[in-house]
């Protein structure tokens, strides 16, 4: 009974660590996928494993691509940033006992779990895993088996799992705005929340108006799959020879539900990850972030427009040219708030008294990424441009850096940051630096060649470059891709090693080990079942009250009250 | 503290000197031109090019300024025992950089709607060779109306390729027996040129490099493009919208040709389907 009952807790941190758990497993079983595949563009011939038949077939590159962006955008990207780290810290931060419907909290981690083994379950069918991508555009994906292997059972099952996944979206978000909105403590106002806090809320707000669309959108394309309806099919088909017997239907109906989905999707990788790093860099930076009110308005405007957009993937579909105009000034209006936050990073950093800690060098790094890769946005969101790069590499390599591993790097920023409080023990700060100096240099290697590819002609989602003659002059390239890819890949075990020694190994941490101002820092490491041991705080000053000028130590902590404030210079503090 | 001193100028310095490399092996490339596009063969794509310059410069140095200026801010501001500057931000600054984006980034957008415009929103010129191009998997179409002048009435239910009639063209409709049908795209050089893109099964992808045009061909659409070819020669047409296991083999070639190799490309596709004149 106690073990089932840990298993399926009600505890938002026991949840926060289950989604976690999940993440660590879908990026493991990703990871490994994009190693086949950057495997086999260098080497078509060698002989894989897990790969029936030993050389891998078109058809199972593709579907490695499809399950390896399914996996990485909804178990990792996300999952981790949101479901794992919000769960865990949203009411922490905000000084409440738990998130406001735990049982509803429950359900999505489990709902979850079912949509990954359901994404899994494709693996294993007759047919194998769906070949149609991650945006799975109809009628490839809606006809069935006659456009190709995968496109059966496998298709069913990716689509069943990404409802199920939606679905669980839905429950999750609900539960984080609620949370935000009616359980904060005395004097949290919303302009003393944490920035986190300020993501993790507009991201459930994204989450909550986007699922619904892909549901919806995904609950058609199951029907035309299923039921024999032409939502998304036209008349005349002819499919592998066959007249399909379907009419009526828009194949551009699906690419703008998916997208009005797709491209908030991006950004709920992302803000987690903006959050975090702007928490991180005031503390290791020991100041305040450089205009908070601004990088708070920014999270909304991002948010907000980023329902705007979902057109610049279009720019070559054959929708309407005029309307490719529209969302083009849309999406580079886009850039203002994103370059808020990136000059805001730099003036926090500006005059600091920065402490290379390894979730320091993470953020930084995040930094860098979205600096890279979102300027590389510049050239996509220009429909002229767009007509030459989109569906080529550039397009990877962009996203990658951008809203992939830049949230990644948020992801690693978070986990070795909050480590010590989620799991009593501190990470090895030498393997965590390591682990970062050979990812910082090893995603470099990876996606900035990938952008001169593109510009070059090489066109993603290709199993080989055997198709025009052109593509050889890119194998070098793609050469040094791989092996980037392989030490970069390779520099993960180090993390992982790192995480679970610690587990058992990590020294003690204090309650406090980074000096930092906010709730989660106040209480126990890790803390207890209620977050606070029944002290629950009173919230009297802003979030990142870093190095206030008269007050004796840098940093003055939330929840203190002024009349405490002067007198905690003379505690001795902790974790020094 | 005495801990954290020493422990940071190692960090910042090597955080320094690979941010400045990479700025500097990206500058290289770009400058060198080590991974260049091929060069455009419409004045079109002439445009686009251009525009594309511009945004690179326009980028390029918003990323260099950005890059140095981390290098620069975690290298000066490293903890060398020093008090941080107690700020809470600067609402000129923060005013200043929104505009600067702002004008930059919509500025970039105005510059390159023209690239855009002048190729989407105007029609092909009214005698241009109309060629329609039919997509399936995996293999690409072209249909030339033939010295009628029409395209003969399409019959998805006729469709039938190992019976020579990939496209479904109607045999009742007079228009359609002089209708050629080849898997290479010729066009003659300075001529407008207006594709008619259809697709039969999935989404494909009409793109030539050199063009510097992708069009997608949606089953249940017409979707129109046009360009004037300025250079003969050979160029690769590539599908770029996943497709299906024959995605990356799906393939054809664009000939640019003179006037007089045009018109005897014709004659002999005239006659290879038994309608010499």
């Amino acid at each position: 009974m106690s073990v089932l009952r840990r298993v399926f807790s009600t505890d938002h941190k026991v949840i926060g660590l289950q989604y976690l758990f999940l993440s660590l497993s879908a990026v493991t079983i990703g990871i490994i996928l994009s190693l086949l595949m950057r495997f086999h563009l260098v080497w078509p011939m060698a002989h894989l494993p897990f790969v029936a038949g030993g050389i891998m077939a078109p058809e199972q590159y593709l579907a490695l691509v499809t399950m390896h962006g399914t996996l990485m955008v909804f178990f990792v990207l996300t999952t981790a940033p949101q479901s794992a780290f919000g769960n865990y810290f949203l009411p922490i931060q905000i000084g409440a006992p738990d998130m406001a419907f735990p049982t509803l909290n429950m359900l999505s981690f489990w709902l979850t779990l079912a949509a990954f083994l359901c994404a899994l379950a494709a693996f294993v069918v007759p047919g194998g895993e769906p070949i149609s991508g991650w945006t799975a555009y109809p009628p490839l994906s809606g006809l069935g088996e006659v456009t190709g292997p995968g496109e059966g059972i496998g298709q069913t099952l990716w689509l069943a799992s990404v409802l199920i996944f939606c679905f669980a979206s839905l429950l999750g978000s609900i539960n984080f705005i609620t949370t935000t909105i009616d359980m904060r403590a005395p004097g949290m106002t919303l302009m003393r929340m944490p920035l986190t806090v300020w993501a993790w809320f507009v991201t459930a707000i994204l989450s909550l108006l986007a699922f619904a669309v892909l549901l919806a959108g995904g609950i058609l394309l199951l029907l035309d799959r299923s039921a024999g309806t032409s939502f998304f099919l036209p008349a005349g088909l002819v499919a592998n020879g066959e007249l399909q017997a379907r009419a009526g239907g828009s194949p551009l109906l699906w690419q703008h539900l998916f997208w009005f989905f797709g491209h908030p999707e991006v950004y709920i990788a992302i803000l987690p990850g903006m959050g975090v790093v702007s928490h991180v860099l005031a503390n290791f930076s020991r100041k305040p972030v450089f205009g908070y009110r601004a990088m708070a308005l920014a999270l909304c405007a991002i948010g907000f427009m980023g329902f705007l957009v979902w057109g610049h993937h279009m720019f070559v579909s054959g929708m309407n040219p005029y309307s490719s105009l529209a969302f083009s000034a849309l999406t580079l209006s886009i850039g203002v708030p994103s370059a808020i936050k990136t000059f805001n990073w730099l003036g926090t950093l500006w005059g600091g008294k920065i402490q290379f800690h390894t979730p320091m060098l993470f953020a930084i790094g995040f930094v860098s990424f979205f600096v890279s890769g979102g300027l590389s946005g510049i050239f996509l969101a220009q429909p002229a441009l767009d007509t030459m790069l989109h569906a080529t590499y550039y397009v990877v390599g962009h996203f990658h850096l951008v809203m992939g591993v830049a949230s990644i790097f948020g992801i690693f920023c978070a986990t070795y940051y909050w480590y010590p409080k989620m799991f009593g023990g501190q990470m090895d700060e030498m393997l965590g630096k390591l682990h970062f100096w050979l990812t910082f240099v090893g995603v470099y290697c990876i996606f900035m060649p990938m952008h001169f590819v593109g510009i070059a002609g090489g066109i993603r989602r290709y199993a080989d470059s055997s198709g025009a003659a052109y593509l050889a002059g890119l194998q070098p390239l793609h050469m040094f891709m791989t092996i980037a890819v392989f030490i970069t890949s390779a520099a993960q075990l180090v993390f992982f090693y790192n995480f679970f020694r610690s587990l058992k190994k990590g020294a003690r941490a204090a309650d406090n080990p980074w000096s930092a101002t906010t709730l989660e820092w106040i209480t126990s490491s890790p803390p207890s079942h209620d977050n606070f041991g029944g002290h629950f705080p009173s919230v009297h000053r802003g979030p990142y009250e870093y190095s206030v000028p008269g007050a004796a130590q840098d940093f003055l902590p939330q929840h203190l009250a002024p009349q405490e404030a002067g007198r905690v210079s003379e505690e001795p503090q902790s974790g020094k | 503290m005495a801990r954290r001193e020493r422990g940071s100028t190692a960090p910042a310095l090597l955080l320094a000197i690979l941010l400045t490399l990479l700025v500097v092996a990206t500058v290289y490339v770009f400058v060198a031109h080590l991974f260049p596009a091929p060069p455009p063969i419409t004045s079109a794509a002439l445009l686009v090019d251009r525009q594309n310059n511009v945004t690179l410069y326009v980028t390029g140095a918003i990323f260099v300024l950005a890059q140095l200026g981390l290098a620069f801010a975690v290298f000066r501001f490293r903890d060398r025992g020093q008090r941080a500057r107690f700020s809470h931000g600067n609402a000129l600054l923060e005013a200043l950089w929104i505009s600067l984006t702002l004008i930059l980034f919509l500025g970039l957008g105005f510059l390159g709607r023209k690239a855009w415009a002048d190729v989407r929103f105007t029609p092909a010129d009214p005698g241009a060779v109309q060629i329609e191009v039919t997509t399936n998997q995996f293999v690409y179409n072209f249909r030339y109306p033939g010295p009628d002048g029409k395209f003969g009435r399409l019959d998805p239910s006729l469709v039938n390729a190992p019976a020579g009639n990939p496209l479904g063209i109607d045999p009742n409709d007079p228009a359609g027996r002089d209708d050629i049908v080849v898997p290479i795209l010729t066009v003659p050089v300075d001529r407008p040129v207006e594709l008619l893109l259809r697709s039969q099964d999935v989404i494909h992808n009409f793109f030539v490099r050199e063009l510097r045009l992708q069009q997608d061909s949606v089953p249940g659409m017409v979707i129109p493009v046009h360009f004037t070819a300025n250079r003969i020669g050979q160029y690769e047409i590539v599908c770029t919208q996943l497709c299906g296991l024959g995605h990356n083999k799906m393939h054809s070639m664009l000939n640019v040709v003179s006037e007089s190799d045009y018109q005897s490309f014709l004659k002999i596709q005239a006659a290879a389907q038994g309608l010499v004149q």
